[in-house]
Formats: C-alpha cells, structure tokens, sequence
C-alpha cells in the first residue's frame, strides 16, 4: 500500500471514528442496521429493518412431544444421532477434536460434528464463556432446530471456576441457556465428554431432555438475564 | 401393464434408496477403517433420516426454499424413472422402467436438474456459503459435463442409438462387448468425468466441510435435510447405474446390478481417500486435460 | 547499544537508562517527545519493526506508564521507550501514522484504560468488551471480583481451596502440614 492510499484509508476512517463517536452513547446497532427508508433503483422508496427483516423475532413456542411410541422412537433416533455443532467458546473446545481421532472415536456412538446450527441438535459449550461470547451463543442457540440439547463443559459454566471473579466472563450457564448435561472438570478429560454423550443419550430415550420447551415456557427469565450482561443488545429477541 | 410397471419402478426406487443409504455407510466405515477408527454403525443414515424427519420446527425462507430439495430428489428419481436399472432381454420388461427411444438426452438432463434447484433454493436459503458452495459446484459440474457429454456421443454415434436400453443390450454376451473394450476412449473420458460427477473428495470442493460448512445445504434442517439425504442416496446410485449402463455392459440381475453399483462407487471412494481435495481453478482444469483430450478422440475415433 | 542510548540521552533528554540484556534497554523521555524519539528511532536508526505497545498503571502515583518497544531486524536491539502521562486527565498524542498495528494498540489501550489518543482511527469502537458502560476495566481501581458478584449471579456455597495444604491434606493425611496456607482467597 503506497503512502498516498493509506493517507486516504486513515482520513477516511477518521471520518468513520468521528461519525462513530457521534452516534455513540447508549445505541449500539450498527448504521446499516438501523430501521430506514430506502430509495430503490425505481425511485420507489422502501422501508427496511434489516435486523427484523432477515430473522425472525417470532417467540419460540413450547411445542407437545408427539403420542406414545411415535415420540419414543423419535427419541430413540435422537439419542443415536447427536449432531453437535462445531463451536468452542473456550479452552474446552481442544478436548473436543480428540473424539474424532482413533483413540476416543465418537462416530461409533453416533455422534459427529456439524458445522451449522441448522443441522445440528447438541450444543457443547465448553469451557468459559465471555458476555462477548455468550451474545453469539445464544444467538446460535435459538437457530438451532427444536429437540435441542446443551452440554456443559468444566466447571467455568457450573460456578465460574477459576474465572469466577473476572469482569468478562459468567458464573453460571443456566442462567442464560437451559443446561441438559453437565460435564465437570477441569477440563474434563474426552473419556469425560463420552460419558455425558452417554448420560445425554439415557435423558433422550427416557423423554426428559425437553429443555428447549423449558426455554420457551421460561422465556422472559432468560431474556432478562442475557440483557442484563449483554448491553449492547443489537439483534431481535429472538434470532431464527 | 403400466400399473405393474409403475409399481415394479417404485419398488426399484425404494432398493436403490436403502442401496444408497448403505453404500453412503459403507463409504464412512471404510474411511473410518482407513484412519484406524471403528466408525458408524452401518445402520446410521436410517436413523439420521429418521431423525432429521421428526425435528419439530422448521423455518422456511420462501417458495425456491422449499422446492430445493424437492427439485433434487425430482433429478434423482428422473434418472431411476427413465433408465433401465437390470436388462431382461424385454424392452417392456419389468426393470425397463419408462426406458424409451433417446432417453439418453432426457438422463443427462436430469443429472444437472438437482443441481440447478439445488441453486435457486440455496439462493433463497441466503447463505453466503450456499451461494459460493453453489457457484462453484455449478462450474465444477460444467467442466464434468463436456467431457461426459462427449463421451456419451460417442457411444451414441457407435452403436447409432440414444436409448439406453439399446446400448445396454449392444454390450450383453461377455465382457469383451462392454464398452470399457470396444470404445476405450469413450470409457476412459466417462471413468475420469465420473469421480467429478460423485463428488468425492478430491473433486469435493462444493460440499468443502470445514471450508465453506456445508456448502449449498447449510440453510436447510429437518425434513428438508432428510429429503436431501435421500435425494443424495438416490443420486449416488443412480450414477453409478447410469455410468454401468454406459460403460459396463449394465446388469442383468439385482446381484450384479449391487456389485457393479458398488463397485463404481468404490472407485470415487477409492481416489478420494487417496487424494486430498482441489481448488476449483484446479479441478476444472483437470477436467479440462486428460478426459476432454480422451472425450474428443472418442469422437475422432467414431465419427470417421 | 551504547552509541544509540547515548544519541537519545543527549537528543531527548533520557532519563532512567535501564540496560536489561546485552540487546535490550529501556529509557524515559518526557510526553511530549516520546513519539519524536520513536519516529526518530524509526526513520534514522533502523527500528523498523513495532513490537507492541503497553500501559502500566501506578495508580499511587497518578500515573500510566506507556511503553513502545521497538525492534533493529539489522542489529538485533530492542529499544523500549517509556513515557508517564497525567491519570486524571490520560491523552497521549497519537502515533498512528507510524505503524498501521498502533491503530488496534492504541484502541485496546482506549478501552481497558479510558487513555484517549485524538486522532487515531477507530480509537472509539468496542475493542474485546462490548457495550462496555463502566470504569475502564483494567484500571486498578475497578473491582472485578465485586463488579463480577454484581452481575454474574455467583453460585452460593462455592469454596476455595489453597491448592498446596488441600493436596497434602488429600493425598498424606497422616503427617504433618507442611505446606503453608495462603490467606489470600477466602
């Protein structure tokens, strides 16, 4: 980049700071964010509202396991097929490729790993969780499709562990997210992790990891704990 | 006879489906052999399928979202409905299914039908990962096609037919008629195009797991991912009957048609656990080397 | 090594001369000329390469301490400059012009100690904490332990072990203690 380009670059990003500082204080969604009137090419003008118009801000909503053998031997699929979603929040997320290699093998259990919430039905949070962090999960958690389960990693999402007392990271996952399993250690070794898929497999087929409806039905508890930490609150309250 | 028919052609839709679940299986347990592994049980894409049925919310993003799917389980079943899977000796025999004069045309067609609502549905889906999974499956496909189609009218112009069924029943009595032997080009040209046409790593970029997630299906959850699975099952083998038609003298009886299927479909494997995966720049060019020169000599060859 | 410390003592005033290693040395010049030395350093003695830049916090004093390290690729020598600014009133002119990197350095420094550097890119936007609406957070006189029982929910009955004495409890119980016991977490 020659001097001229990035003398350019800077005043242009000095104009973006100033503008910035500007609109600063207590509003924290982005410019392009922001309800507004749009001229189309047409000259016709448009109202968007990007953060609603491209999800869907729809409250989740408790929905009734079907009748007797039907749902049981849905459950029974469930629990031999757990797609987990491939996200690491923390230091626990290197206890997870080790269930990929020989040694642990999760594949035989019918665990893989899926790199989209939207196919994805266990979430494993492992390890601390920032607020930073923590706005991204919950927005991953609500994407993901009902029968959804959440695995707690080390002892940071039980009571906080070792970062109890840090300004950025939560105490306790539950408060936030509704928690299936928990998985304690630190870090719980993968030998650990197969025996919360196996404990989270006895919760499925017994028809008791239902917390996606507790989530539904405790919603607004939730909703006011994540706001109380997340402050800078750009996105719908609910993310689809 | 055309309602025995139709129902001999669902009952062949339904083997090769479970056929194609198993093959998908077998492919994962010998890529969990091969890295020392135990991996999957063999009954695992069932329960995905059955699993991803009985999700409770879906979402949907529009019309073209929903015919996704729909448009690649339609590609699939076209190419199962108008190609014959075993030769009977009978044009209007029962494994014929809707075999008819120039299906050849209609089956190629059909090959790229999945992929085109494949996009338009991804397209709506909205994921930037799904357009550029689709893009670049798009162009990888049309590399794969001008060799294959070459191929294929070559073969066309040998044995002076478009229908399957004749090219089929060309090949019948022993090994030496196939085409593998008396159109070597033609056979070389389709055997390289088909590892693009599977999709199998090294040709692998448009799904790219851990690059772009998942590619075109990453918007889609639930019904909709089972639908695909199948469709994706149906598709694999019916590729790989398509490409024993073509080139390996077809079947005459369910056993052969398995062990031929898989045996095609363990070539792709086969490569793909060697080989590590292309860029596009890469995998088009390829196409564009060895099978396009062996593709155009086939036409030499029979056109004079 | 000697050259270079003795062309800055007599260029820029340097005071407090610290030769840490053979190849590492630090010097204090004064605010106003912290960013001249660093550019002079840049452009005429070869310290192309910005290692990082750091704040210390002396609180008791009623200062912060910045510090640029710089690196010579040719010689081998890192030079620290460090610099004290007022903690009531923290502006630090701007070096952004120098290294591009200073930019993300100097928005870090924004954010974890409220120091303002008017001029620089970016130096207002959420750098790792977002919508951050307390104290700058790596000030010491903000409580991280009180601000996180204020807003964590913290589990009751949670307790802490010193991890010596707990060990020696746990693994010999019958000789005697040994290990001491640390007051510091209750």
């Amino acid at each position: 980049m020659s001097e001229k380009d990035m003398n350019s670059k800077v005043s242009e990003m000095l104009a973006r700071s100033e503008a910035n500082a500007k609109n600063s204080g207590k509003k924290f969604v982005r410019p392009e964010d922001e309800e507004r009137e749009v001229v189309a090419p047409d000259g016709s003008i448009i109202k968007v509202n990007p953060i609603y118009d491209y999800f869907s801000g729809a409250r989740p909503e408790e929905e009734k396991p079907r009748n007797g053998i039907v749902e049981k031997f849905l459950n029974w699929a469930r629990a031999e097929s757990i797609w987990v979603l491939g996200f690491g929040t923390g230091c626990g997320s290197i206890e997870i490729p080790p269930l990929v290699t020989p040694r642990f093998d999760m594949f035989r259990f019918g665990v893989q790993m899926r790199p989209t919430p939207r196919q994805s039905n266990a979430f494993i949070i492992s390890g601390y969780l920032s607020v930073k962090t923590l706005k991204r999960v919950i927005r991953t958690y609500e994407q993901m499709p009902s029968p959804k389960y959440v695995l707690a990693l080390g002892s940071c999402t039980i009571n906080g562990g070792m970062y109890y007392d840090s300004y950025s990271t939560i105490n306790r996952l539950d408060h936030y997210i509704p928690v299936d399993v928990y998985i304690a250690g630190c870090m719980p070794r993968p030998e650990a992790l197969l025996a919360g898929f196996g404990k989270l497999k006895e919760l499925i087929k017994a028809g008791k990891a239902e917390k996606a409806n507790e989530y539904a039905r405790n919603f607004d508890w939730y909703k006011a704990n994540q706001k109380k930490i997340v402050k800078d609150w750009n996105m719908p309250d609910y993310n689809w | 006879m055309t309602i025995a028919k139709l129902g001999y052609t669902l009952l062949g839709l339904f083997i090769v489906w479970n056929w194609g679940f198993l093959m998908g299986a077998i492919f994962r347990k010998i890529g969990a052999r091969v890295s020392g592994r135990i991996g999957i049980p063999f009954y695992q894409p069932w329960i995905n399928f059955f699993k991803s049925v009985g999700v409770r919310t879906t979402i949907t993003h529009g019309v073209m979202y929903y015919l996704g799917p729909v448009f690649r389980l339609t590609g699939g079943i076209g190419l199962l409905f108008f190609m014959p899977l075993i030769y009977t000796g009978d044009p209007n025999g029962m494994w014929t299914n809707f075999s008819f004069e120039g299906d050849l045309i209609l089956i190629l067609y059909f090959q790229l039908f999945g992929m085109l609502g494949m996009a338009m549905g991804a397209g709506e889906g909205g994921h930037p990962y799904s357009a550029m999974g689709i893009a670049r499956g798009l162009a990888q496909h049309a590399a794969v096609e001008l060799p294959l189609t070459l191929a294929i009218l070559s073969i066309a112009i040998q044995y002076d037919t478009f229908s399957m069924y004749k090219i089929v029943e060309a090949q019948q009595g022993g090994f030496q008629n196939w085409v593998l032997f008396t159109n070597p080009f033609a056979a070389g040209a389709i055997i390289l195009a088909m590892l693009g046409a599977m999709g199998h790593s090294p040709f692998n970029l448009v799904k790219a797991p851990n690059e772009i997630l998942i590619g075109p299906a990453t918007e889609y959850e639930g019904t909709y991912l089972g639908f695909m699975q199948s469709a994706g099952s149906i598709l694999h083998v019916m590729e790989a009957v398509l490409f024993m038609n073509l080139v390996f003298g077809g079947a005459t009886s369910w056993p052969e048609l398995i062990v031929k299927t898989f045996l095609i479909y363990f070539w792709s494997v086969f490569v793909g656990m060697v080989f590590p995966r292309y860029k596009i720049e890469q995998s088009i060019t390829w196409f564009f080397k060895v099978p396009l020169v062996l593709g155009v000599l086939a036409i030499i060859v029979f056109s004079f | 090594m000697n050259e270079i410390l003795d062309k800055i003592k007599q260029k820029y005033n340097a005071e407090d001369v610290t030769v840490q290693r053979e190849r590492l040395a630090f010097v204090t010049v004064a605010k106003d000329l912290a960013i001249d030395a660093v550019t002079w350093l840049r452009d005429y003695e070869g310290f192309s390469h910005f290692v990082m830049m750091s704040c210390v916090d002396w609180m008791e004093e009623g200062k912060f301490q910045l510090l640029y390290l710089l690196h010579n690729p040719d010689t081998k020598i890192d030079i620290g400059v460090k610099t004290y600014i007022d903690r009531e009133n923290p502006v630090m002119e701007s070096a952004h012009h120098l290294w591009k990197q200073i930019w993300t350095y100097q928005r870090e420094l924004h954010e974890a100690f409220g120091i303002d550097f008017p001029g620089s890119p970016r130096v207002d936007e959420n750098f790792v904490l977002e919508g951050w609406d307390d104290i700058p957070h790596m000030r010491r006189e903000f409580n991280t332990k009180e601000y996180s029982e204020k807003t964590y929910f913290p589990r009751p009955g949670r307790k802490t072990y010193d991890p010596a004495t707990y060990m020696q409890e746990k693994l010999y119980p019958n000789q005697p203690v040994t290990a001491k016991r640390k007051d510091n977490d209750k």
